[in-house]
């Protein structure tokens, strides 16, 4: 690839981390107009990647030039694109769901109000699985998102098919706000996580994603999966990045009754601290069947790195993580149950055209849009909890989450700081071959090592730590002790300058020319 | 919503055509004690509060339909329940009130089901663990021939829960449309579940009446039943003393406290006819017709619903406190509902004051609970005692008798009285110094009542109702009666003193009622002696 190409020069800006760039913006290098223009001109030219939903670019431009205007300094000018599944006023949020398409909220979610009151410019609404419900970003109704992994030079390389058929997912459900990160589009994406849908795609495209711990991010705007699970999680190309947008989101919301002080958090991450104090431990149950052996050697490598270093590397076991998946299935599926109800056609959404009974007019609504996980889900839920099954499976699954919880507490009462554990079985699949199985059983595969720590709340955040063999991201996860994000952030950055994961660089022009039209006629190829 | 009532209900089951059994089931049935009925109460009772119990939306009656709806109320996607403290403490009162156990801890759960005029698919309620368990609601009635027996007994409250109130679907039967309006959805209620311990419509309907006046007396709940703000149905079976409970009825529909007794009255009457013909009671919902005074059954909706109970996963346990001093380190005080605190702000109750207007005046028990059932004659009677220097057992006289008297066939309010209690207090005082007679006072109070505008003494002035105080005129008077009742003064002489009442009404009619009987008594008397 030619260093002069269209591909690699928005990356001497769109690479730079937030803290870089807010220094640009500062220094007048450049103006928050030519950095909007700058991503939305990379939206458009990574429009195959599928990673929006909706491109703000009029609103966008509009804000970036009333903060040139005011010339005041902050987070000012910064562009970053949310997760679909949250709620904004006066821009369409469709979920990836035929329920919500031209729905228009008339409110902001918390989280993207805080972003906008520190002068952030949203630059467009990412693509998700339908309802966040899945972990590959490919069954939404908007079409599946690419990994821009998949289009650089190292992965084209290697593959000898066309560029449309042989790409690799994005993960999910987060797969748009990743792919968004991912290939320079913004500097930042909000997703949200519920049994992994911040930590997956981010480590599958090599971004920094976030879970903080449950109620330190209010949910007030977002679209519920499992109310009890949910987290508006943080998607960057740095640490530093996710620390300082942490800082401004955390914090209690009288709109959202479980959200909670956050801890006193100082101004930045820490350049410089000690290693050696910090004990890392390594849960053995995360050597699971399936774990790739690339992944397994980061996983190995990043753990030497910490002794090496000083720091004390333990084996711990949660014992009780084996069970979390299926405990998490009966969880979700009750709340999605019980979340959609809501949908029945009348104060918003979907509505069907049958009116011969109340009941009949909420059927079809409901069976013409909900794509099948949806309504697979809404009917397993609706089975868990009649009143004769709600003590074997609810009750259950929930006295099963606190062991869970409880195994994580055991393990920090030894004076583990933090978890060090795969974030996924391998790098991502190939789209071709993801798709042969069902979503459920890929929501067990992918969120095996995510998803017990959402049944503990607990913060968790996904490095970029390398590339596989083939050329695509793995992420290891660091999991930290309740309102300790700081801490967990402040190891994981340690972690990040250790590693030394490399800079995204998508594929030349000509080829880009190519899969635009390939992109274009996509419909039939995927249809067919 | 207007409720169109059915034309015709169906007549109660009988036992037509088959009389031979039914004489077979009475001799069996006369060996057995008397089938009772068994009265339990599940109340809805809309909290008065500024707004509702998860949104900023307003309470409001009456206003524009869906004026009143947050997005929260809409059940936007992404919008999350907020507890009202207010709603909270309306229920902490209102259990205290009812002697209640609080939970220092109790949770939120959503109860699913679809129904048009519930946005969400599910109502937040609390199921498992209520706010307030266990208390006891004491009321009384009154039995006799002159109903001046008091009867007391008490039904225990089994729990007191917060839950939300749905909107209101109106249907148009003539473009068969359901419209909906959600203004009142979301608005806080609480549930209270009276144990099945009444046996007829008049102990449920006092128990609701007493619960009303407590009601009101917080300020919890405004409790008309007529406006909806107190919902009331009735859970009725019967049985024989000593067997388990018969199969139950639910009755619904009764707006106000009268329907209550005769809906629950009929229904017992209708289950016993049931049983006593061999039939069965089923396990129904039943509708009290308000015209023809029957309950009849409603359309099973969905026959056996399943509600799919879950946790509100939204809602963090409810947490109520002892003291100030129990709240937890980190916690503003004034940011959560003490007991301690609410105790303090308990007014009067109801069966409270009635003692002490019976104590502090020595009325009558039954006046002291017409004194706190009619909203206002408390303030009113005590003005009027204040005011004049008669005594509280006949100023009560006045109050009940005439005043009540006069609103009630008027259906007015104590406020809307055109006696001040000023007013009534001089027309009580002019009986007593002996300046009008009692009976001429009565007459003075329907003039008053007529002409507002004027005074007593203008009235007693117009009409000439000065009492003759002049002993001369009184003789004068007297001795005419006596001259022109020649006979009668001759029987009383023989001894008859009766016939003395006579002359005394002659003179009476003669005066206008402006005498003294005793004394007019006193100077007959010693005329014909």
């Amino acid at each position: 690839m030619s260093a002069s190409s269209a591909a690699s020069r928005p990356a001497a800006m769109l690479g730079l981390s937030i803290r870089e760039v807010s220094q640009a913006l500062r220094d007048g290098r450049v103006s928050a107009t030519e950095l909007c223009r700058k991503c939305i001109n990379q939206i458009q030219r990574t429009r195959y990647l599928n990673a929006f939903i909706t491109i703000t670019e009029e609103t966008a431009m509009e804000q970036a030039q009333r903060t040139d205007s005011r010339l005041r300094t902050g987070k000012k000018g910064i562009p970053f694109s949310v997760k679909d599944n949250f709620c904004m006023e006066n821009i369409e949020t469709p979920c990836a769901s035929g329920m919500l398409k031209g729905y228009v909220p008339p409110f902001n979610a918390t989280v993207v109000q805080k972003l906008l009151d520190q002068g952030a410019v949203l630059v467009g609404k990412t693509n998700l699985v339908e309802f966040a419900m899945g972990a590959g970003s490919t069954d939404g109704v908007f079409g599946p998102v690419r990994n821009p992994w998949s289009y650089t030079s190292l992965y084209r390389e290697q593959s000898t098919e066309d560029p449309d058929s042989d790409w690799a997912i994005t993960g999910g459900s987060s797969g748009g706000s990743a792919a968004a990160v991912a290939s320079l589009s913004s500097f930042l994406a909000l997703g949200s996580d519920t049994g992994g849908s911040t930590r997956n795609p981010g480590s599958l495209c090599g971004v920094v994603a976030l879970k903080p711990t449950y109620g330190l991010l209010s949910r007030h705007g977002l679209i519920p999966l499992v109310n009890s699970m949910d987290v508006p999680g943080i998607m960057t190309r740095s640490v530093h990045d996710a620390a300082t947008v942490l800082r401004i989101l955390q914090g209690r919301d009288e709109r959202d009754s479980t959200t909670v002080q956050a801890p006193s958090t100082p101004p930045r991450l820490p350049e410089h601290f000690d290693i050696r104090d910090i004990c890392v431990g390594i849960p053995k149950e995360y050597h699971a069947p399936g774990l790739s052996k690339d992944t397994l050697a980061q996983w190995s490598r990043v753990a030497d790195m910490f002794e090496q270093a000083g720091a004390r590397v333990q084996e711990v076991s949660l014992p009780h993580t084996q069970h979390s998946i299926v405990c998490y299935h009966v969880l979700c599926c009750c709340e999605v149950a019980s979340n959609m109800a809501r949908f029945d056609g009348l104060e918003y959404g979907h509505c069907s055209k049958v009116d011969s009974s109340t009941d009949a007019m909420y059927a079809t609504t409901r069976h013409e849009v909900f794509n099948s996980v949806v309504r697979r889900r809404i009917l397993s839920g609706n089975y868990f909890l009649l009143k004769s099954n709600y003590e074997r499976y609810f009750v259950k699954a929930q006295q099963m989450r606190r062991l869970i919880a409880e195994d994580f507490k055991n393990v920090f009462r030894t004076g583990i700081d933090v978890l060090l554990t795969p974030t996924t079985l391998s790098d991502a699949a190939r789209y071709s071959d993801f798709i042969q199985e069902d979503n459920r059983t890929r929501s067990a595969q992918e969120d095996v090592f995510t998803q017990p720590v959402n049944m503990a709340g607990l913060p968790a955040v996904t490095v970029p730590t390398a590339l596989s063999h083939r050329g695509l991201p793995i992420g290891l996860q660091l999991i930290g002790q309740t309102l300790q994000d700081w801490k967990l952030l402040t190891v994981a950055q340690w972690m990040e300058q250790k590693v030394n994961f490399p800079m995204i660089h998508l594929h030349g022009e000509s080829n880009e020319r190519e899969l635009n039209r390939s992109v274009r006629e996509r419909t039939h190829t995927i249809g067919s | 919503a207007a409720r169109s009532s059915p034309a015709d209900p169906p007549a109660p089951p009988r036992a037509t055509g088959r009389c031979h059994q039914l004489f077979i089931s009475w001799a069996l049935l006369s060996s057995l004690p008397q089938m009772v009925g068994v009265v339990g109460l599940e109340i809805h009772a809309q909290i008065q509060s500024t707004s509702k119990l998860f949104s900023g939306s307003h309470v409001r009656f009456l206003a524009p339909p869906n004026s009143l709806v947050s997005h929260f109320d809409a059940s936007l996607p992404g919008t999350l329940p907020v507890l009202n403290r207010r709603c909270v403490e309306a229920a902490v009162l209102t259990g205290l009130a009812l002697n209640c156990t609080i939970n220092r801890k109790s949770l939120f759960d959503r109860k699913h089901y679809f129904y048009a005029d519930m946005p969400a698919g599910y109502q937040i309620t609390q199921q498992r663990v209520p706010i307030a368990v266990n208390g006891m609601l004491v009321y009384s009635y009154f039995e006799g021939r002159r109903r001046n027996q008091v009867v007391t007994k008490s039904v225990k409250i089994k729990q007191i829960q917060l839950e939300q109130d749905s909107g209101k679907s109106l249907h148009d039967d003539e473009r068969s449309q359901t419209l909906i309006d959600l203004n009142r959805a979301g608005v806080g209620l609480m549930e209270l579940v009276m144990e099945p311990e009444m046996c007829c419509g008049e102990e449920a309907a006092a128990a609701v009446r007493e619960l009303q006046l407590i009601l009101q007396a917080l300020g919890t709940c405004q409790a008309n039943m007529a406006e909806g703000q107190l919902r009331v149905d009735a859970n009725v079976s019967v049985h024989r003393p000593g067997e388990p409970l018969g199969v139950r009825t639910e009755v619904k529909n009764i707006n106000s406290v009268r329907h209550l007794a005769k809906a629950i009255d009929y229904e017992i009457q209708r289950q016993m006819e049931v049983l006593q013909s061999a039939g069965k009671v089923l396990n129904e919902t039943r509708a009290f017709d308000s015209k023809s005074g029957n309950t009849i059954p409603m359309r099973d909706k969905e026959g056996l619903q399943d509600y799919r109970f879950m946790p509100e996963p939204n809602l963090p346990p409810l947490f109520v406190y002892e003291s100030e001093a129990s709240v937890p380190a980190g916690v503003d005080p004034a940011q959560v509902v003490v007991i301690d605190r609410l105790s303090g702000q308990l007014p009067e109750l109801p069966s409270v004051k009635r003692t002490r207007l019976v104590e502090t005046y020595g009325i009558l028990q039954e006046h002291s609970f017409t004194l706190v059932n009619e909203d206002g004659l408390i303030d009113y009677f005590e003005n009027v005692v204040q005011t004049t220097k008669a005594e509280p057992r006949k100023v009560i006289g006045w109050v009940i008798k005439e005043l009540m008297g006069n609103l009630n066939s008027q259906n007015l309010n104590v406020s809307q009285s055109p006696i001040s209690p000023c007013a009534l207090a001089e027309l009580i005082s002019l009986v007593e110094s002996g300046h009008i007679s009692s009976s001429t006072a009565k007459q003075v109070f329907q003039e008053m009542w007529k002409a507002p505008e004027k005074t007593v003494g203008q009235i007693v002035k117009e009409q000439d109702l000065w009492m003759i105080n002049d002993k001369e005129e009184l003789q004068k008077i007297c001795k005419r009666i006596v001259d022109s009742h020649p006979e009668e003064v001759q029987i009383i002489r023989g001894g008859n003193k009766k016939v003395l009442n006579k002359l005394m009404g002659e003179v009476q009619r003669e005066t206008k009622g402006r005498t003294d009987p005793v004394q007019i008594r006193a100077i007959l008397e010693k005329m014909v002696s």
